[in-house]
């Protein structure tokens, strides 16, 4: 047996299938629905006119559209990490098994506590917020903002994470049509019938926008339209998909709901595309308008264009005694379909003087009564429409009739959707004649060209009468912002104008008298559009009653900004696949498999993941970190230096160039040595540094630190194709050609040559700061004597493809020497024992060499290089900028990294005055005491004074003031 | 279920040169030194084994057997005595993925900001795949990509998850 849920009509509904039943669960209830309809729908189909609460009041709300614009019938929908809030019963088709659930209400939608804000609402008038929580001040942070804060947003927020997969994809074309209406399918075809590709973009799964529900013989103009573009090569057809945003350049965003009817397909649910496009046409259509009469939000009152909706698309009777209240033709036509379907129209009320249109004959031909310059002066009913109160449009809501019925279509005239024309630039005008802002031809969004790139068509351009042959000729609307005009208080205060964010009439006014002039102003004083819906339904109705409360024409408030997104787009389709193991793109060296295999505790290094240190069985990070230092200062250590950058310099003129972009020489530098040198900005400032190695007369070889690869490339390439663009150079980055391998300790030299090779690795041969090319245990490679740790030590490049292998061949033939991989962490103490700076931790950007005792490493000869300038200017040169020193903590505790050194008496603000502060600070295994490095304001002339450095739990460390090198300070190790 | 969008795999045994020099210059001698001719503005030339792709107005990539790198090497050194230019290894700094089969485009598309349809059967495209740099150009029944050798894993996954079955771009 067929079951028939109680307000489903007998026949109709042409995007429904009634042979496939759907049964879905609500608030824990039963229902079925239809193949084919939206939430919206099939609730309705079962009476369940109440779908959800408002937010500030709570009070009932039902549907009162068919679209995207719909401010009240929110769902949670889903469940677990499928759960998604605030889902729109309109455009959300029914799926089997579908788990809705109503927002905003405690604990039923039926019975819900917080509707006693309801009967308070005369103490929540515009602006409550701001009014009440200002005093006592510290009631802000404790009591006031905690509690709004619970109570604030609509829906929850999901808790797991979505098993969904959503992709992103890019398209091009010529034009972008955005609408599937009548008016979107004939400009595609305009545009493809000129050889243009063309993309059309249609928000629901059916073509066709309105035409078919509004006009007989619609539908079969749109098959034959469809029909015909889906033939053609140049024209691609996308359904489901909603243009939410457009940007500069045509770039517009649009996002495809590929499986959200079913999930598990295992395709990705939703695609973002990423179009750019050389003309966009918006053929967006318009939203029909609420009229502002008293309990106008009471459920079962409806935009006219829903009311048919329902009956046409799906077959349901939104109610069975429908009053349909006007100010204009259009609405006409929800009388005639819903008399056509059996149900009764009680009345037509226009507020119009007269109403002798085609449609109205034919209403009245249909033995529908037709009030005209009547009105609404209050809606019966709570939580359901019971009737209406009728008036004179034109006066105070005088009462001169009732009317019984269960739902009211209203119709206050429609405003086109003009966001995309809108997001980029793009102006409207107010359009008198039909009482609405339309886009202004003169001015559209502008390309790169300095030409308009988007073009509005059909109702998106005002042009309520798109239809074509379908349309019948109708009289002009009558703009009716407030029912009747002349209303007092009691009924203003009872006019919604957002649904959502109960923001009534009254409320604009008040905002108006207390000096709101600026619509943005008003906006965010009374939430007005602020809802999830964005204002589509309350914004222009809203500014039309601040207008007149302003006692100034309409387009001279103009509207609040149209911001992207159109309608939500999710998040998870903006990440798409940057998830999980996607999220970032992992650097990894050629040696990372082998770190991981011997449990490697990582390190973010920009993308790049480094070892900071291989912790043993038994081992913390401090541990490993201890024993690894001491492996290398004792025997042979291995530190993978793959990730440090390698930039090849060539040319008649990269000398020159280097000197330059150093502080020191370059060009003077033999073939076959290695020097350290700094590189600083044009504002003087150190920014990296590194081991430069000549390797030919013509070619060098600079080191950058590891976050310095690409960018040192793009400042050596940006100096020389910008500035020095004559200078013969060219450079290339071949961070990622080498494995570089630091092989460091007292057993380095001896540990290489066990490989066996061609390359003389003795003192004499290689001394210090030098490097040979040659082959190493089978392997091409190039050795540089450079040392970070102080000890003896070899940086060894060969190519990546064989960095694994000479890795393991140094691990094999070390075995006895105890040798050790050590971490980034062991390398960083072994320099600070050194005294070495460390970009990044002794500079941040405003330290100069000369803070850093580095001036050694500046060349005093050099008529120029970047940054001397600026170094030379009177702030640079004060002998009173902190500089390094080193610091010994007098009780063995570890100062922490960034600790001030406070100084006598406070600044201007109170403050206690500071002196220095620590750059680098750890426990030195070699030493077994904490070492530190500080900045420190005339530090160097004050070695062996005390500092004094006070910590949050109020206690204060103490540091003496000592020479940075801590270890070895003759340097007696370098040479093993 | 239905097949993947393409399959994706990795190329080995790829040599990489990368020439810098001024093309008005040392143009022909490049081109008779690899026995390709010189590729056009963001084009790529190519013949059974190599191919030389236009990557800026003063560079060039040769991509060969990775047998005849140093040979090739040797040879464009030879070629450009006396010219400044720059000749350079970097087979080593690159990872290769080839993307062939039917919905190839497709898996592209969902990656780099390139309209496939107007690279001509020559084109090289510079771009990116997602968050990390990447060249493409065409090859029988698909695409070549090559991005940093260090990115390898993460190109992998993301060319592998763009080839979901089912999630073709065609409009449904």
């Amino acid at each position: 047996m067929t079951y028939t849920a109680p307000f489903r009509l007998p026949q109709g509904g042409r995007l429904i299938d009634r042979a496939f039943q759907i049964p879905f669960r609500f608030d824990g209830r039963h229902l079925r629905g239809l193949e084919g309809d939206t939430l919206a729908s099939a609730m309705l189909a079962n009476g369940q006119m109440l779908m959800g609460r408002s937010f500030k009041y709570h009070r009932p709300r039902g549907p009162i559209a068919s679209g995207a614009e719909e401010p009240n019938a929110l769902f949670g929908l889903g469940q677990g990490g499928r759960f998604e809030p605030n889902q729109r019963a309109t455009t959300t088709t029914l799926l089997p098994g579908m788990v809705l659930g109503s927002q905003n209400c405690w604990p039923s939608l039926d019975a819900d506590i917080g509707a006693v804000n309801n009967w308070l609402s005369p103490m929540f008038p515009a602006g409550f917020y701001y009014k009440t929580f200002m005093h006592p001040r510290p009631f802000w942070k404790h009591v006031f903002e905690p509690i709004i804060r619970r109570s604030a947003g609509l829906g929850r927020a999901p808790t797991d994470p979505d098993p969904d997969r959503y992709e992103q994809a890019y398209a091009f074309a010529d034009v972008v049509v955005v609408g599937g209406g009548i008016a979107g399918l004939q400009a595609a075809k305009q545009a493809a019938d000129q050889g243009q590709r063309v993309i059309v973009l249609g928000q629901s799964p059916i073509w066709g926008g309105r035409t078919p529900v509004d006009h007989k013989g619609g539908a079969a103009v749109v098959n034959a339209l469809v029909a015909d573009l889906e033939r053609r090569e140049n024209v691609t057809m996308r359904r489901n998909t909603m243009a939410t945003g457009l940007y500069d350049h045509g770039y517009l965003i649009a996002r495809e709901a590929l499986a959200d009817h079913d999930p598990n397909q295992g395709i990705p649910r939703q695609r973002l595309w990423r179009i750019r496009t050389q003309q966009v046409v918006t053929a967006t259509g318009a939203l029909e308008r609420p009229l502002a009469f008293a309990c106008n939000d009471v459920p079962g009152v409806m935009l006219a264009s829903a009311v048919r909706d329902f009956i046409v698309n799906y077959g349901v009777a939104p109610g069975k005694r429908i009053v349909v209240v006007t100010n204009n033709d259009d609405a006409y036509r929800t009388a005639l379909i819903a008399h056509d379907s059996g149900l009764e129209v009680a009345a037509v009320i226009d507020a119009r003087p007269t109403a002798d249109s085609e449609l109205a004959q034919a209403v009245r031909a249909a033995n529908i009564p037709v009030l005209t310059d009547t009105g609404i002066a209050k809606v019966k009913g709570g939580r359901h429409v019971d009737g209406v109160v009728l008036c004179r449009q034109q006066g105070d809501g005088q009462q001169i009739g009732t009317l019984d019925c269960d739902v009211v279509a209203m119709s206050g005239g429609w405003s086109p959707v003009v966001h995309l024309w809108s997001h980029c630039g793009g102006k409207l005008l107010w359009d008198e004649a039909e009482a609405m802002f339309r886009p202004n031809p003169e001015r559209p969004p502008l390309g790169a060209d300095g030409q308009g790139n988007v073009t509005a068509v059909g109702a998106a351009n005002g042009d309520l009468r798109a239809a074509g042959d379908l349309e019948r000729r109708e009289l002009p609307t009558m703009p009716v912002w407030v029912m009747p005009q002349n209303a007092p208080y009691k009924l203003r205060a009872k006019m919604w104008l957002d649904f959502q964010n109960d923001v009534k009439v009254s409320d604009v006014q008040l905002a108006a008298r207390e000096g709101y002039a600026s619509v943005e102003h008003t906006k965010r004083y009374t939430t007005l559009g602020m809802a999830t819906d964005q204002g589509k339904v309350s914004n222009i109705n809203g500014l039309a009653i601040l207008s007149n409360a302003l006692s100034q024409p309409i387009p001279a408030t103009g509207t609040t900004t149209f911001r992207p997104p159109y309608t939500p787009v999710t998040l998870a389709t903006i990440a798409a696949d940057a998830r999980g193991d996607a999220f970032q793109p992992l650097r990894k060296t050629p040696m990372h498999a082998w770190h991981e295999a011997h449990g490697a505790s990582w390190e973010p290094v920009g993308h790049w993941r480094r070892p900071y240190c291989y912790p043993q069985a038994g081992e913390d990070r401090d541990k490993a970190v201890n024993r690894e230092i001491l492996a290398v200062r004792r025997s042979v250590g291995t530190l993978d230096a793959s990730t440090l950058g390698k930039i090849i310099v060539k040319g008649p003129d990269a000398g020159k160039l280097l000197d330059m972009l150093y502080t020191n020489m370059m060009s003077t530098l033999p073939v076959g040595k290695c020097r350290y040198g700094l590189m600083c900005s044009e504002n003087g400032f150190l920014m990296d540094d590194g081991v430069v190695a000549r390797l030919s007369d013509d070619t060098w070889l600079c080191h950058t630190t590891t976050g310095g690869a690409d960018r040192i490339h793009g400042h050596m390439e940006d100096w020389l194709q910008c500035e020095w663009w004559d200078w013969q150079v060219y450079t290339a980055n071949l961070t990622e050609q080498y494995a570089q391998i630091a092989v460091a300790g007292p057993k380095a030299r001896e540990l290489l040559q066990r490989l066996g090779g061609d390359i003389d690795l003795s003192q004499e041969a290689l001394p210090f700061m030098t490097w040979a090319e040659g082959q190493i245990g089978g392997i091409p490679a190039r050795i540089y004597r450079i040392s970070f740790s102080g000890e003896l030590s070899y940086e060894i490049a060969v190519p990546a493809g064989r960095g694994l292998e000479l890795w393991e061949k140094l691990h094999e033939a070390g075995r006895d020497l105890n040798i050790t991989p050590y971490g980034t962490e062991a390398m960083h103490v072994m320099r600070a024992e050194k005294g070495f700076i460390m970009i990044g931790d002794e500079t941040d950007g405003t330290i100069i060499p000369q803070d850093l005792g580095l001036g050694w490493a500046i060349s005093k000869k050099k008529q120029d290089y970047i940054g001397k300038r600026a170094q030379s200017r009177s702030f640079m040169k004060q002998r009173s900028r902190w500089q390094l020193v080193g610091l010994e903590s007098l009780d063995k505790r570890i100062i922490p990294d960034g600790a001030l050194a406070v100084d006598e008496g406070t600044n201007a603000n109170g403050q206690r005055k500071t002196q220095g502060r620590v750059t680098s600070s750890y426990y030195s295994p070699t030493l077994d005491r904490p070492i530190a490095m500080a900045l420190v304001r005339h530090g160097p002339d004050r070695m062996g004074q005390e500092l004094e450095f006070p910590m949050p739990s109020g206690e204060v460390l103490k540091g003496r003031i000592v020479d940075p090198v801590f270890y070895d300070k003759e340097g007696s190790r370098l040479n093993g | 279920m239905a097949d993947a969008l393409a399959t994706i795999t990795r190329a080995e045994n790829l040599g990489m040169v990368t020439i810098r020099a001024d093309f008005a210059r040392a143009g022909d001698a490049i081109a008779e030194a690899v026995g390709l001719a010189l590729p056009d503005v963001t084009r790529i030339t190519t013949d059974d084994s190599r191919s030389l792709g236009w990557m800026s107005p003063d560079e060039l990539l040769l991509i060969l057997p990775v047998s005849e790198t140093a040979g090739a090497i040797a040879a464009l050194e030879q070629a450009l005595t006396g010219e400044h230019s720059l000749v350079v290894n970097v087979s080593d700094a690159r990872a290769v993925f080839d993307v062939v089969g039917p919905h190839a485009t497709d898996v592209l598309a969902k990656l780099s900001p390139v309209d496939f349809v107007e690279l001509p059967q020559d084109g090289l495209r510079r771009t990116r795949a997602a968050q990390t740099a990447a060249a493409i150009w065409r090859i029988d029944g698909g695409f070549r990509l090559i991005g940093f050798r260090s990115t390898a894993d993460y190109l992998g996954l993301i060319l592998n998850n763009a080839t979901l079955a089912g999630s073709q771009l065609a409009p449904r």
